[in-house]
């Protein structure tokens, strides 16, 4: 339906490029191999044995990767929070696109869930505007699937649909009523688009702020019980079945909800859903210190969960990783915590963190992660990146034995609360091409927060 | 030891210390002059964003018998109520450079924050529902002077256990001393996995008789709106406890403010077996000590005092 193109932005001159003998990883395609690849004017030019390119002199720039380098498709993000209109002071497209492209995404899409929330199509067409002006990375854009997000009355979502948007969530929170969703999931037959759905049940989350279990109980802090979300999951699914609607659920959190999830796959119904590394990664045990930035929506859950969604990315039930990136001003985060904001910048930190607590104690390959941070895409009916001469160039150039402290030389984000800050991990980008440019380049000493703004300006 | 925060991060030796400290600040309470200038020039600042009566005063009270000087700040009518942040309202009040303050909030870890931000010792004198540790000291030292020992002995936790920093702070301190915990109240008010705690839980009263010390927590009257339990009158039914459910040989304790008709009947409020009035009594001595350990304790050689409260006392 939509006439425009679905992401916006992503600047700088095509890049001509010699990625000369570095290992290229592309899943789909069945590549893993020491390879020559070189890129001319934006696209994939030529996909050689290593050594058998020459470096075309002044014309292009010459990356060597010694044989040791990874080359792989860039990565998508199907949800990060850019809180553009209305709290630049936390996010705005620029930072929070230089921090995507820092990350190795070669794309992202916004959440509505802004001030003023984006739920009309003026609104849309403006954050186009801007994204196209000012996004190191494209940007694909989800309005609201209610008016405010209030879960009253649907947006214009046929008029939204034909102003760019890639689809709906009323993201941050539930659309409580089922029968508003129904009508959203019904009126999808005329507009399409994805409904990416955040599933909370408020009446059991009530005034949680972190997950029920041992450790709320020792903190006095009142618990989110995991069925908030898994009930309001099946719930959902239940209804996209019945009106043979696309569903995505963000943000899975628990093992109830893993199962809930495979269990629709298993009826036929159209859905999928993604996982955030905090929730690949960590416990409640992190929230222990009452450190805010372990504060998110859903709460980081119990060991059992944290298990039941490596296997469920593992087994390919949970589709896609999601960073949900969600930046907050410092000093709103340096409140006691049940005060505090939810939300965990994660976009700069998201492969590097996965890889050196999943891939590298064995719990999944590689070639996995690269598969599940690419597969977003597809999901909102986006080509997937690939290593393939005549593609564009959407690809991402890994130091995987580079060791590095999250956070120590600052961060592209305007926000600092990121749940892996002070965590040593293994696997560092060094160079980000999104849409057929260098989005991203790491300065050779790590301090990379410099270059990167003279490359942006 | 530097600051109060919990329970949680005391041994059972610190317990025994501060309250064989408080022991020895009771002989001043019973003296015509009940001051000693333990603290004399120092500042105690008490930093409440709750309302609180006894508690305050209680600190209050315990700092000027020590001689320290005390200034209240209450949140209501304040700064605070201009919207500054708990950060901003801490490190404005340090430019007054107390030697302690004593932290009352709504939130869990308040108090742990606020010993981040500034040099002063912190006292927390309730964090949320997470812990009041001077409470639990008073608790355990009123129980010794009472009983000798704790050790051993069955203590049962009655009521509202989710919402209660109390409880939270008395699970630990009694286990801390021996004790074994039971908390028993209605299931909508036991947080689950509580028993991770190292208590056990209960969910009727029925065998209630086999405990030495019965402990009511206060049922809050707000907790009816959110309909934690069906009505005041069930839960009173179920778990009041009266002259019917305690038996002559148990311990009766009770934070305050007490609900008579609700948590306790008034009979059982104005037996013997009730130490709630002991209780009381125990929290000034018991915060003198908890300000001494922390004001005194660290900076100064605990002779200097022993010659001023023994020959006062002899």
């Amino acid at each position: 339906m939509s006439a425009l193109e679905p992401l916006v932005g992503g600047r700088g001159e095509p890049a001509r490029l010699l990625l000369r003998d570095v290992r290229a990883l592309d899943p789909r395609a069945g590549i893993d191999a020491r390879h020559d690849v070189r890129v001319r004017d934006g696209a994939i030019a030529e996909l050689a044995q290593p050594g058998a390119l020459e470096h075309d002199g002044e014309r292009e720039e010459l990356v060597e990767g010694d044989g040791r380098l990874l080359l792989a498709p860039a990565f998508f993000d199907p949800h990060v929070h850019l809180r553009t209109p209305g709290q630049e002071h936390k996010e705005d497209i620029e930072t929070g696109t230089r921090a995507a492209a820092a990350g190795g995404f070669a794309a992202v899409i916004a959440m509505p869930n802004t001030q003023p929330p984006i739920d009309s199509a003026p609104l849309l067409r403006s954050l186009r505007d801007a994204a196209a002006r000012e996004a190191h990375v494209p940007v694909g854009f989800l309005p609201a699937i209610t008016r405010g997000l209030e879960g009253q009355q649907l947006t214009e979502m046929a008029e939204l649909r034909e102003q760019g948007a890639l689809g709906f969530t009323d993201d941050g929170r539930p659309v409580i009523s089922a029968g508003m969703l129904r009508k959203a999931l019904q009126y999808q037959r005329l507009c399409g688009g994805v409904l990416s759905l955040h599933e909370e049940d408020p009446t059991l989350s009530r005034d949680g702020a972190m997950h029920e279990g041992a450790v709320s109980a020792a903190l006095g802090i009142a618990g989110i019980p995991t069925v908030a979300e898994s009930t309001m999951i099946a719930r959902d699914a239940m209804l996209a079945g019945y009106e043979d609607a696309r569903v995505h659920f963000q943000h899975i959190s628990c093992a109830a909800s893993v199962d809930a999830l495979a269990d629709a796959k298993a009826r036929g119904f159209r859905v999928s859903g993604e996982v955030c590394p905090h929730h690949l990664l960590l416990t409640d045990e992190h929230v222990r210190g009452l450190d805010t930035r372990m504060k998110m929506y859903p709460p980081l859950a119990a060991e059992a969960d944290r298990q039941a969604l490596v296997e469920g990315l593992r087994a390919g039930t949970i589709d896609c990783v999601a960073s949900d990136h969600a930046p907050h001003a410092r000093e709103e985060k340096e409140v006691p915590f049940e005060q505090a904001p939810m939300g965990t910048t994660g976009l700069e930190t998201a492969f590097a963190a996965l890889h050196t607590e999943l891939v590298l104690p064995g719990a999944i390959g590689l070639a996995m992660l690269v598969e599940r941070m690419t597969a977003g895409a597809a999901l909102f009916g986006l080509p997937t990146a690939s290593i393939a001469p005549g593609r564009p160039a959407d690809l991402v150039l890994i130091d995987l034995d580079a060791a590095w402290v999250a956070g120590e030389h600052g961060w592209h984000s305007r926000a600092d609360n990121c749940c892996f800050a002070g965590r040593r991990l293994r696997g560092r980008v060094l160079m980000t091409l999104a849409a057929g440019a260098v989005a991203h380049r790491l300065c050779p000493d790590g301090c990379d927060r410099a270059l990167a703004m003279a490359g942006a300006a | 030891m530097n600051h109060l925060l919990s329970i949680e991060q005391l041994q059972r030796g610190d317990i025994e210390r501060i309250v064989s400290e408080a022991e020895r600040f009771a002989e001043v309470s019973h003296r015509e002059i009940k001051k000693v200038p333990a603290l004399r020039g120092r500042m105690v600042l008490n930093l409440f964003y709750e309302a609180s009566t006894r508690t305050r005063s209680s600190f209050e009270l315990a700092a000027k018998r020590l001689s320290a000087d005390v200034v209240n700040f209450a949140a209501s009518g304040s700064s605070v109520e201009k919207g500054e942040s708990l950060k901003d309202t801490v490190l404005t009040l340090s430019a007054h450079k107390p030697d302690a303050i004593v932290l009352r909030t709504p939130w869990a870890g308040a108090a742990e924050l606020v010993s981040r931000w500034c040099g002063a010792a912190i006292v927390n004198a309730g964090d949320g529902k997470h812990e009041h540790p001077t409470q639990a000291l008073l608790d355990v030292y009123t129980l010794r002077r009472r009983l000798g020992e704790i050790d051993g002995a069955s203590i049962w936790i009655v009521g509202d256990v989710a919402h209660s920093r109390v409880a939270r702070s008395n699970v630990l301190a009694f286990q801390r001393m021996g004790a074994r915990v039971t908390v028993a109240g209605p299931p909508t008010l036991i947080p689950r996995e509580i028993e991770r705690l190292g208590c056990e839980v209960r969910y009727t009263l029925a065998e209630m008789h086999s405990a030495d010390i019965v402990y009511a927590l206060r049922m809050q009257n707000e907790r009816m709106n959110d309909t934690w339990v069906p009505s005041l009158r069930e839960y009173a039914a179920w778990y009041q406890v009266n002259g019917r459910r305690l038996t002559p040989r148990q311990i009766l304790m009770h934070p305050g403010p007490v609900n008579r008709g609700v948590e306790l009947s008034g009979e059982v409020v104005d037996s013997p077996q009730a130490v709630i009035t002991a209780q009381v009594e125990a929290g000034v001595v018991v915060r003198m000590a908890v300000l001494y350990e922390l004001l005194a304790g660290a900076r100064e050689e605990r002779a200097e005092l022993r010659p001023a409260v023994g020959s006062a006392a002899s």
